[in-house]
């Protein structure tokens, strides 16, 4: 009786730990400062998006969300592409070779970004990757490379072999095989991957702040961050801002739930 | 849910030595490899050689040297910046202390926590899968948008936690103002923001466990605590190595978190080794902050190896 009511009263305090900030950020997102500072719990008197006009327009983050959206776009699809290669390598070759190349793209994921950020500036300086979004693309796939191979060809070992063997019995070439088999079966853990990199990329702070100059190429983390000196107290243009920020992977958990979950725990067991 | 990779990658582990076994597999295939299979990893391969194993080892290269980025000469200094880390630079100490302090905080809370979620949310109701994906729910965010929320919640004058302090009329604190505390108020923010994912993580492990354990035990006579300390705890073991590598490489990266919440520098209290390592990047100091990346990587296996040795002790004493 006294654990259901300790259990209980855990989970419900928890619970409005998290539900109320994010009530908070939302409502407030529709106030003015003052009305924020009135009553930060009361719901908006008007639900005009002045706030939200002020910070894509005035502020550009409309520009902002059109970079991460096209960086993000490239990126994860481009780092599951040549994952799923590696790994449908990895899954079909034998022995020491599948050991190595597995070994040796996975290796990476125990390199920490910021261990190696001044020769990847310098590296990118010279092949004219700075303060462009091919740059941050690139940067994005090289960073998620290993833990995506490790996702996903970790996945696709686990398929029976008969069945790529059946394939190219039946005279299917390794490209075939990869693209009507493999893919196809690989589905969920790509799924899986897709939403982790999603995550990781959309959210991606560190390589923008090294890499981007001009405020017009700024992703939205980025832009985010540069107006925590500008608007030290506007609280409420914040919020607008965290809320466009968040909106596009929101809207994805809410779809997409079980995908989430299995992608970031995958992701978690990285360490 | 097969949310459990790490022990199914273990599991797996015997198989995959019996394709390593050369007699074996000769004898099971005769079918030569496809040449051709070995263009799939080449572009990975490529990648990873190129953008990310070269600009590591280059690392130790520029750490012997005082170059600033930008001017073609420099100097090989030998050893001389790893030196004015650890003897000259009150900051980069600060840094590391900062940053030690903080991934200890952080691993012990959010472990002990995300663990008490878990067991609170093990079996599959309605109730517990609801409040698994809102418990989950602020993983999603970005770093700067969590750092935005309780950069809120913290503000002394208009703040969420003042308010709801001040209408049950207790005096509120300064919170990231009072710099003797700010890294334990950041500390809380990173386990609200990462709790559920690792909560995930050990529900996985929970429901692997057999449930004719516990009725066993209770027809033995074991209270709830025994049961814990005899089935739980050594179950979710493997659980437990994962949440904890995890969150000591996540709380030793929280860059974002940190320079979100304290904006770009960050003030000395909440200073870490990565803002750090970007300030004096940012300073031009390129041989120096090289340096300080290497001590980076350094303390990350150091205190991984040490964590390993430490999990893997504690069975053995049972």
């Amino acid at each position: 009786m006294l654990a259901s009511i300790s259990r209980r009263a855990i989970l419900a305090i928890y619970a409005v730990i998290i539900i109320v900030p994010l009530t908070v950020v939302a409502f407030g997102s529709f106030k003015t400062t003052q009305e924020l500072f009135a009553g930060p719990f009361s719901l908006p008197h008007s639900l005009a998006p002045d706030n939200f006009a002020e910070v894509v327009g005035g502020q550009n983050l409309g520009s902002s969300f059109m970079n991460s959206v096209i960086v993000t776009a490239v990126s994860v699809p481009l780092t599951l592409f040549l994952a799923s290669l590696a790994g449908y390598a990895v899954a079909r070759l034998k022995g020491f070779m599948s050991w190595a190349i597995f070994g040796f793209l996975v290796l990476g994921m125990a390199i920490p970004a910021q261990a190696n950020m001044v020769p990847l500036y310098v590296l990118f300086g010279r092949l004219g990757l700075l303060d462009n979004l091919a740059g941050l693309i690139l940067a994005n796939v090289v960073s998620t490379l290993p833990i995506a191979v490790f996702i996903l060809g970790g996945f696709m070992r686990t398929l029976p072999k008969e069945l790529y063997e059946a394939s190219s019995i039946d005279g299917s070439g390794p490209w075939k095989t990869y693209a009507s088999i493999a893919l196809p079966l690989s589905a969920p853990s790509i799924a899986a991957a897709a939403i982790f990199l999603f995550v990781i990329h959309w959210n991606e702070l560190l390589y923008p702040l090294l890499f981007i100059q001009t405020p017009g190429n700024r992703t939205l983390p980025l832009a985010l961050l540069s107006f925590q000196g500008e608007f030290q107290t506007n609280y409420p243009l914040l919020f607008a801002g965290v809320i466009l920020a968040s909106l596009p992977v929101v809207v994805a958990y809410v779809f997409l739930q079980r995908y989430f979950v299995a992608g970031i725990t995958a992701g978690a067991s990285k360490g | 849910m097969s949310l459990h990779p790490g022990t199914a990658a273990k599991r797996k582990a015997p198989d995959s030595q019996h394709a390593d076994n050369p007699a074996k597999v000769r004898r099971r295939s005769p079918t030569r490899v496809n040449p051709a299979l070995y263009l799939f990893p080449l572009p990975a391969v490529a990648v990873v050689a190129f953008f990310l194993v070269m600009p590591t080892l280059q690392a130790f290269q520029y750490a012997i040297t005082d170059w600033n980025g930008f001017s073609a000469a420099f100097n090989y200094v030998g050893l001389d910046n790893f030196i004015r880390a650890f003897t000259k630079d009150s900051l980069f100490t600060n840094a590391l202390t900062n940053n030690l302090k903080f991934v200890l905080l952080v691993v012990i809370a959010q472990t002990a926590f995300s663990l008490v979620l878990a067991l609170l949310l093990t079996k599959n109701s309605r109730g517990s899968i609801l409040l698994r994906a809102l418990f989950f729910f602020p993983t999603i965010l970005s770093s700067v948008s969590v750092a935005f929320i309780w950069k809120f919640i913290y503000d002394p004058n208009f703040g969420l936690a003042n308010s709801v302090l001040g209408a049950v009329g207790i005096d509120g604190g300064s919170y990231l103002g009072n710099d003797a505390q700010a890294l334990y108020w950041v500390a809380v923010t990173q386990v609200w923001f990462h709790a559920g994912q690792m909560m995930v993580v050990y529900i996985a492990g929970l429901q692997a466990i057999p449930r004719e354990l516990y009725e066993a035990a209770e027809m033995d006579g074991a209270n709830k605590w025994q049961q814990f300390k005899s089935i739980t705890w050594p179950f979710v073991a493997p659980a437990t190595s994962i949440v904890v590598a995890y969150t000591t490489v996540q709380s030793f990266k929280a860059f974002d978190l940190i320079l979100g919440i304290a904006g770009n520098p960050p003030k000395a209290a909440l200073d870490i080794l990565s803002t750090r390592i970007y300030s004096t990047f940012a300073n031009s100091e390129f041989g120096y902050a090289a340096a300080q990346s290497i001590i980076f990587m350094a303390m990350i296996a150091l205190v991984t190896w040490l964590q390993r040795r430490l999990l893997r002790l504690t069975p053995k004493g049972d």
